[in-house]
């Protein structure tokens, strides 16, 4: 792209699908900066149209080789298909091995879909900072279906269920005595179960129990139109995919114009409007403590004060400093 | 807030030597940054497919298999025609000195063989990003 272009004037680049322009927005929206919030307003009124499906379950159950699955067979149909695979970073070095593109070798010379790779950058709940962000970018750009492939490994790990139109849980047979989804607190979050590499032979008690698991009344939900399917899948025999993909396609129909439908729409919406604030809050309150931090940690070092009060305090300059922010701002419109 | 640097490390053609572009991967992960490994056996226009969707600082070639010259010509063509002329574009493995004069003139940036320790490599990355500046 050579020369610095603003974040506004690839609005309409993405919008006629360019790649580069696509990759470029996802990264300004990555790095957090203020410059592309206009431009990230714009394309957020251009989306809403597209379908995103959540896919988790426990690290190797199989959710990116599924991806790359069903992605072809959804290709097949005409659908252009966005997928955002999301990745741990290493808590030591905050550096990551983004590993879920390698398994979708098969895609990647098909223009009509687009994967990103991202990592979560120390963000809780599996999910990264930026993937709604670019979620709306996929989106804008015209892709139809947007699969987000998270890390699923506990019960605060769940975020893509408050963030997708339906959400897919992948175990898989032989990790353990027990079916991992339920170890992992992800039993009550699935739209649709899937038990993967049915192509072993170990993969038919895992289908029983998870079965069983559901019927046992655990799930505790308001009752509904919707019968969570538990669907075996193999991604080397390719059975159960098209079974998964008409699951897929029906919960999409069901909740596209019910009030389960809207509760659902609504609740993303309350949910990406609470975790931005909180990204916000969160950034904010980094940036004003930053200095007093180490002189109130002295003082609770030497056990002059507690750690309510020091935090108080913090919280306080934190709060003051906002309030100057708005004074300023006022002083400068008056 | 700074974002790591993404880098994607590529195999091209029917090299199979992979070794080296772990222990690159690994260790440029341990350095903090975000890497993608294409995995053995792509094609130029998959490297550089994937390379402009993940919008990626560095596009690193492994190449131990001597098709240098006919790969990199390839990749800077593709990278022209989708509009990521700005992509950094660096080699490893092992190839003769002459190509790795040709290799700059072409516009590969660095060209790092065998035995050069991590850490010049996560240095030289590094280097390279902060020259290049905002994007
Ligand atoms: C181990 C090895 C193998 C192993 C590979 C195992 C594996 N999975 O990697 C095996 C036995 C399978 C193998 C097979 C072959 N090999 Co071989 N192999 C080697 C050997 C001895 C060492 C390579 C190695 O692993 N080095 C250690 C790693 C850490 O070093 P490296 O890969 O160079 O990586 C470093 C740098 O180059 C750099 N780097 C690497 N990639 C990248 C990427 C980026 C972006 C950056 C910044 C840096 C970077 O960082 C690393 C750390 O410093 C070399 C000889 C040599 N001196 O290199 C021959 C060599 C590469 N092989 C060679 C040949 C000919 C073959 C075969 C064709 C032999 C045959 N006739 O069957 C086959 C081909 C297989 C195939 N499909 O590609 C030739 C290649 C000749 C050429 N290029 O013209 C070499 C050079 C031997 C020789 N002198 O003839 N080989
Ligand atoms: N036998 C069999 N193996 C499979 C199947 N699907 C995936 N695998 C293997 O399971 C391993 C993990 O697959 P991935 O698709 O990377 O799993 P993942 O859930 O995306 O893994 P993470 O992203 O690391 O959490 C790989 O070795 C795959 O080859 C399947 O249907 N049958
Ligand atoms: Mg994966």
């Amino acid at each position: 792209m050579g020369v610095y272009l603003p974040s506004v004037e690839l609005i309409a680049r993405v919008q006629r699908g360019e790649p580069a322009a696509i990759g470029r927005l996802i990264s300004r929206a990555e790095s957090g900066m203020a410059e592309a919030r206009d431009a990230l307003a714009r394309i957020h009124k251009l989306a809403g149209r597209a379908h995103v499906v959540g896919m988790t379950g426990v690290p190797g159950s199989g959710k990116s080789t599924l991806v790359s699955q069903l992605a072809q067979r959804l290709r097949a149909g005409g659908d252009k298909l966005g997928i955002i695979a999301i990745d741990p970073s290493s808590p030591y070095s905050g550096g990551s091995i983004l590993g879920d593109r390698i398994r979708m070798s098969d895609l990647s010379a098909d223009p009509g879909v687009y994967i990103r790779s991202m990592a979560t950058h120390g963000a809780t709940g599996g999910m990264a900072r930026a993937a709604l962000e670019a979620v709306d970018i996929l989106d804008a750009a015209g892709f139809g279906v947007i699969i987000l492939e998270t890390v699923g490994v506990g019960q605060d790990e769940v975020e893509i269920v408050r963030a997708s139109h339906t959400t897919v849980v992948v175990s898989a047979p032989g990790l353990g005595d027990e079916v991992q989804a339920i170890k992992a607190g992800l039993l009550e979050i699935a739209d649709i179960h899937v038990v993967s590499k049915c192509d072993r032979g170990d993969a038919n008690r895992t289908l029983t129990d998870l079965k069983q698991m559901l019927t046992l009344g655990i799930h505790e939900q308001a009752p509904s139109d919707w019968a969570v399917p538990v669907i075996g899948t193999s991604s080397v025999s390719g059975e159960g995919l098209d079974e998964l993909l008409g699951a897929i396609a029906r919960h999409r129909d069901l909740a596209s114009d019910t009030d389960a439908g809207r509760a659902r729409r609504k609740s993303i919406a309350e949910f990406r409007l609470r975790k931005t604030a909180e990204n916000l809050l969160y950034d904010r309150f980094n940036a004003a403590t930053a200095a007093a931090s180490a002189k109130l940690a002295e003082q609770l070092m030497r056990r002059e004060s507690d750690p309510y009060s020091l935090a108080e305090e913090l919280l306080s300059t934190t709060l003051e400093g906002e309030g100057d922010h708005e004074r300023d701002v006022h002083s400068k419109s008056a | 807030m700074s974002q790591p640097i993404r880098v994607l490390l590529a195999k091209v053609g029917l090299d199979g030597h992979d070794r080296g572009v772990k222990i690159v991967a690994r260790a440029l992960r341990d350095a903090g940054m975000d890497v993608i490994y294409t995995g053995l056996h792509r094609s130029p226009e998959e490297v550089v497919t994937a390379a402009v969707q993940e919008d990626v600082d560095v596009l690193g070639v492994s190449l131990l298999s001597g098709v240098q010259m006919t790969v990199f010509p390839k990749i800077f063509d593709l990278l022209r025609t989708n509009g990521a002329d700005d992509m950094i574009v660096v080699a490893g493995g092992v190839m003769p000195d002459e190509d790795v004069v040709n290799l700059k003139k072409m516009g590969v940036s660095e060209v790092l063989l065998q035995d050069t320790p991590p850490q010049l490599i996560i240095d030289t990355l590094t280097c390279l990003v902060e020259e290049r500046g905002a994007r």
